[in-house]
């Protein structure tokens, strides 16, 4: 079993192993999705939501299930099935009770369906043998690391639309993948302070 | 073995779960769907609006099949839409998200709701028609008659469009009629093949004569404006010429005497189409003049018209700008240049109609 303390491991997945910007996942938000602030935060928010609660529901079913009963093979479907129905059953509930939270960021639900840090996360907790408690830590940081950074691209992007020239050629996709360097050689001052396996 | 045991039974738990949780979860009951404060749609909540529309026989335009992608069907939600989705605000601007305007697509219907929609829209049809002929007007643009079965005529003001359903699929895709308003059995279409575009790759290699289709229309606010008399001028690329041609069309059999000018843009002279019948038309009606207009004419062409941009050719061609109106129908580039030169002339800007695509 992996011995990393939970609370290094949520430090160092927002910081120094930031998944969008050490690993380069969840490339397909982060560069649409960035361009307000506020959808920025809403998307931001649902993805910690939901891999949060992917990668608990995703971690009994593979050791307590899968693992005992030697079905290993078949974790990709399963986790991609348990995500997808996690999300539908979140978007139901969210529109029955929270209707008001439905239009702020329930939209984006179906969208994360398909995200790939959702499944990256469950990945990486049986990789590196997470036990319950640092995946609860593990998922709940990337994902507040993944929406950190987003929020920050989106900040960035909303004033350069208002102050910078940015030439043709380099507007939407361009700038976003050159701000994304940028961010990520800022990150990696924080890299000597904890490394994980 | 035992993998697929293992998987299938959570595949049965996760399934059972999400149905239960459907039943509990999702029920909105009755809701009234109240469409320009009289006709009242009384359906059972949960999907959007411009399904529950196209249900009830109403066919409000839609190009991309509610994907909040094409923008098309835009009503006026008075009360009971919720807030605006960020997927409509691309395509609604900001005074008309004051009136509550809303893409049908993307409003759930979940409590009652009341709609204004335009009542143009409310006189769109469905119909069922016949391919009748299809010919060849250049090497990528055919012109297709549809027979009109049931109901039997369409009547459309000239210039207006309809949407061509692609046969077992919800695909719909809208193509201008090129024939006049007065053969109200029978249409014209004219489509160029786009490079991947599955309708008008289906028009020019699947559909055959006698395949029978299904059309909605007519829409569309492009249509000659018929109380003024101010002169005419049509600038149209491309298919562009549909419309265009339905427009003269009608103002020859209903003898209009404003004085007409088309200038019609294409590159060489085998993109030119309609040239005879539209000659023809300038010899038959005294106040219409065709001036089709070459950017690139090959030698072998022997081209004696006018040749260079349209937008060149209007801009020495058209005077009185300000006793002018004029419709414009082609690829936007063309139509923003277009308009540009138009008011540099002194067209009034609202008396410009034009048709993007």
């Amino acid at each position: 079993m992996n011995t990393t303390s939970p609370l290094i491991l949520l430090i160092a997945s927002i910081f120094t192993h930031n998944i969008a910007l050490t690993y380069i996942l969840g490339m397909c938000p982060f560069i649409v999705i960035s361009k307000n602030f506020k959808t920025a935060v809403g998307m931001g928010v649902s993805i910690i939501f939901v891999v949060t609660l992917t990668a608990v529901i995703n971690w009994p079913i593979y050791w307590l299930i899968l693992v005992p009963a030697k079905a290993q093979i078949v974790s990709y479907l399963i986790f991609i099935i348990v995500i997808a129905a996690t999300v539908q059953l979140l978007e139901m509930l969210i529109e029955k009770f929270f209707p008001t939270l439905q239009s702020s960021f329930g939209i984006f639900l179906p969208l994360i369906t398909v995200n790939c840090i959702v499944l990256a996360v469950c990945l990486f907790m049986v990789l590196r043998n997470y036990n319950f408690i640092q995946t609860v830590f593990y998922s709940f940081g990337t994902s507040a690391g993944w929406a950190f950074a987003i929020v920050i691209m989106a900040a960035i992007k909303e004033k350069l639309a208002l102050v910078a020239d940015i030439p043709l050629g380099l507007r939407g996709a361009g700038i976003t993948m050159i701000i994304a360097g940028l961010m990520a050689f800022a990150f990696m001052g924080f890299a000597g302070m904890i490394t994980l396996q | 073995m035992i993998p697929i045991f293992i998987m299938n039974g959570i595949l049965v738990v996760i399934a059972i779960l999400l149905v239960v949780a459907e039943k509990f979860l999702v029920t909105y009951g009755e809701c009234k769907i109240t469409i320009n404060k009289e006709k009242i749609l009384t359906v059972s909540g949960g999907e959007n609006l411009l399904s529950y529309f196209g249900q009830n026989k109403i066919f409000i335009p839609s190009a991309c099949g509610g994907k909040a992608t094409c923008g098309y069907c835009k009503v006026e939600v008075l009360s009971g839409g919720g807030h605006i989705l960020p997927t409509e605000e691309v395509f609604i601007p900001r005074k008309d998200r004051l009136k509550g305007v809303r893409l049908a697509c993307q409003v759930k219907v979940k409590n009652d709701i009341d709609v204004l929609i335009s009542s143009d829209l409310l006189e769109a049809q469905e119909f069922k028609v016949t391919v009748s002929q299809i010919k060849d007007l250049t090497s990528d643009i055919k012109l297709v008659y549809l027979r009109l079965d049931e109901p039997s005529s369409l009547k459309f003001k000239p210039g207006q469009y309809v949407q061509f359903k692609i046969p077992e699929t919800d695909e719909l895709r809208a193509y201008s009629i090129a024939s006049p308003p007065s053969s109200e059995n029978a249409i014209e279409l004219v489509v160029r093949l786009v490079p991947g575009g599955i309708c008008s790759t289906y028009i020019h290699e699947v559909l055959d004569i006698n395949d029978t289709i299904t059309i909605t229309g007519p829409f569309g606010d492009f249509y000659l404006r018929e109380d003024s008399g101010r002169n005419i001028v049509c600038i149209g690329g491309g298919c562009g010429m549909a419309p265009i041609r339905s427009i003269l069309l009608h103002l020859k059999e209903k003898g209009i005497p404003r004085k007409t000018m088309y200038f019609f843009g294409a590159r060489s002279k085998k993109d030119l189409f309609f040239t005879e019948e539209l000659f023809a038309l300038e010899r038959e009606y005294p106040n219409f003049k065709y001036i089709p207009a070459l950017s690139e004419p090959k030698p072998h062409d022997n081209w004696d018209g006018e040749t260079g941009l349209i937008t060149q050719v209007v801009e020495r061609l058209v005077h009185d700008g300000p006793n002018t109106e004029a419709y414009l129908c082609g690829p936007p580039p063309m139509i923003d240049a277009s308009i540009k030169v138009l008011t540099k002339k002194g067209v009034h800007e609202i008396h410009i109609y034009y048709d993007k695509f």
